[in-house]
């Protein structure tokens, strides 16, 4: 399990350059970035090196920002690799809400996901030994 | 404890009696000396010797606050200017400004209604009052200072705005009782925080009297949660000299002093008196003013009102929380909502905060939008757009419960609204009409 940001922003020129800016700032380094947009609003949801720092220097910012303990996994970066795990996930009935991805020399390709049934996800993705136990750096 | 016993307790006949014989002669007072009077009276077809009694009151008109803003400056007034002690004025914002003089009797008889109401709701000479409405032309400021003189507190004169100072000052001087808007009591406490200061633990303060904007119940518990202190409301406008009544210790309606006014609730659209405990339009007739007398003046405010002997043993009528302004009416797609309903619904819900705007548009189609806009709180859930979709619909439908018309809900991040030091201006009309 590793920890994701996840902060709410109006739909608005400049919104995500208020994130980035602090972040910046702040010497800490975006691993994975996706934002799920819904009409007036977005919501960036993000894993970086320094997580509570980050945290800290957004709601001190006055963003409404949040931890969320999101299953990762470790793949090697060929072919097949995600496959292999929303098979694994599908097949178990576990539905996937969201994912996102992203390799860095540090790691394999880390994959990140949100799912319904987060403590058997957690079996499945173990079995097949793939499940991440480190830490981002 | 009262700070005048014999006059709080009177009897409702003695009071009945009281209010009789000062309503005949005011309008015989009025009649003689203002000419603005004397014409309303005859155009009404009314002479001041039918009125024999507290039921002719009904046959005298209305003033309106337009009354005033046509006579101004001085054309409603009974007195020569060298009577006149003092002005307050209105700001003109929607319209000219309106002048009220007050000789010198005013000025007292002011002090006298706010002392008994200050007393109502335990203010002594033991207290240390920050008074944060503006001082000046508005009434507020000087009203809280003469009253709380009077009554022997000690007097903090910091006027409204310079929050930091406020917070310091109520640290450093020790501060019991604060009076502002309850608008500008929330944001206090809001940057008390940001300084450091938790106002229930870091300072004295035990009360606030609030008021010269309409607020809730919700807004109430807000403040007394946040801050630990009790929260009163306070009731008076500039036109029956200022802040003149609040609540007492029963916080059940606001006293207002019989001998000194006279008050009916009237439904707004036809002007017909309603009963007891109905909602409407409340009109006091001044009856012990000189300079600027009232007859049956509008106040604009929406109440109802309750006139049996209250738990604290004072015999004079209480009103109820304003619900709204008259004026404050918003028509939208042909439905009335008062912006009281809005906030009354928002405060029920804890993932969003305390401030709002209102914002008012008409589509190319002619059909009014409302959107509303409203702060997260440190409550909700972000973790997917559904979260806050569904909040947003959540609170659409509990408004739509309760004004029976759609608003479009848009969350913010907080502290992206506006704050307001003074009476907040929430609702932002774009429609041409």
């Amino acid at each position: 399990m590793i920890k994701q940001i996840s902060v709410f922003v109006e739909n608005k020129p400049g919104r995500l350059a208020a994130v980035t800016e602090k972040l910046y700032e702040n010497n800490i380094n975006i691993r994975a970035f996706t934002i799920a947009e819904a009409g007036d609003f977005g919501i960036i949801r993000m894993v970086v090196d320094k997580t509570e720092e980050a945290y800290n220097v957004l709601k001190e910012a006055g963003f409404t920002v949040r931890l969320t303990d999101v299953i990762a996994v470790e793949v090697e970066d060929e072919p097949g690799s995600l496959h292999k795990i929303a098979k694994a996930l599908g097949d178990a009935g576990i539905n996937i809400e969201y994912v996102y991805a992203f390799t860095s020399e540090e790691h394999k390709a880390l994959i990140i996901f949100r799912v319904s049934d987060k403590e058997r996800a957690k079996s499945v993705l173990e079995k097949l030994g793939v499940l991440f136990k480190g830490e981002i750096k | 404890m009262y700070w005048n016993p014999a006059i709080e307790r009177l009897s409702r006949e003695e009071l009945e009696e009281i209010q009789e014989r000062r309503l005949k002669a005011l309008v015989n007072t009025v009649y003689e000396y203002s000419p603005f009077y004397r014409r309303r009276f005859k155009d009404a077809g009314v002479h001041p010797s039918e009125i024999k009694s507290l039921d002719d009151l009904s046959k005298l008109p209305f003033t309106k606050k337009q009354d005033l803003r046509d006579n101004y400056p001085f054309g409603t007034f009974c007195v020569p200017l060298s009577q006149v002690v003092r002005f307050h004025a209105s700001s003109g914002t929607t319209g000219k400004p309106t002048v009220v003089g007050y000789t010198a009797n005013d000025i007292r008889n002011w002090v006298e209604s706010l002392c008994r109401a200050l007393v109502s709701c335990g203010v002594s000479s033991e207290d240390i009052m920050q008074i944060a409405y503006g001082y000046g032309l508005f009434t507020g400021g000087l009203g809280f200072h003469y009253a709380a003189e009077r009554l022997g507190s000690t007097v903090v004169p910091i006027s409204a705005g310079n929050t930091a100072r406020q917070v310091e000052l109520m640290k450093d001087l020790g501060t019991t009782v604060i009076a502002c808007t309850p608008s500008y009591m929330l944001y206090l406490s809001e940057y008390a925080e940001e300084m450091g200061v938790d106002i229930a633990n870091d300072t004295n303060l035990r009360a606030g009297i609030f008021g010269a904007e309409p607020w809730s119940e919700e807004t109430r518990k807000r403040i007394e949660d946040k801050t630990g202190i009790l929260a009163y409301d306070v009731y008076g406008t500039s036109e029956l000299s200022g802040p003149l009544f609040t609540e007492c210790t029963e916080r059940n309606g606001v006293h207002i002093w019989a001998d000194m006014f006279i008050t009916e609730i009237v439904d707004p659209e036809t002007g017909e008196q309603v009963g007891e405990g109905e909602k409407g339009e409340l009109v006091v007739t001044t009856i012990s003013k000189e300079a600027l007398p009232l007859v049956r003046w509008r106040t604009g405010d929406i109440t109802y009102m309750e006139s049996d002997k209250c738990g604290c043993g004072r015999t004079h009528p209480r009103i109820m929380r304003t619900l709204g302004r008259a004026d404050d009416m918003l028509i939208v797609r042909g439905v009335n909502v008062f912006p009281s309903q809005i906030e009354h619904v928002l405060l029920q819900i804890p993932e969003v905060g305390e401030h709002y705007m209102i914002i008012l548009d008409r589509r190319d189609d002619g059909l009014d939008e409302m959107t509303i806009q409203v702060e997260l709180s440190d409550r909700v859930s972000i973790d997917t757009t559904s979260d806050i979709l569904n909040l947003e619909k959540k609170i659409a439908e509990r408004l739509k419960s309760v004004l029976n018309v759609w608003a479009k809900v848009e969350v913010v991040n907080p502290g992206t609204l506006q704050r307001f030091e003074g009476k907040a201006k929430r609702v932002i009309d774009k429609r041409k009409i």
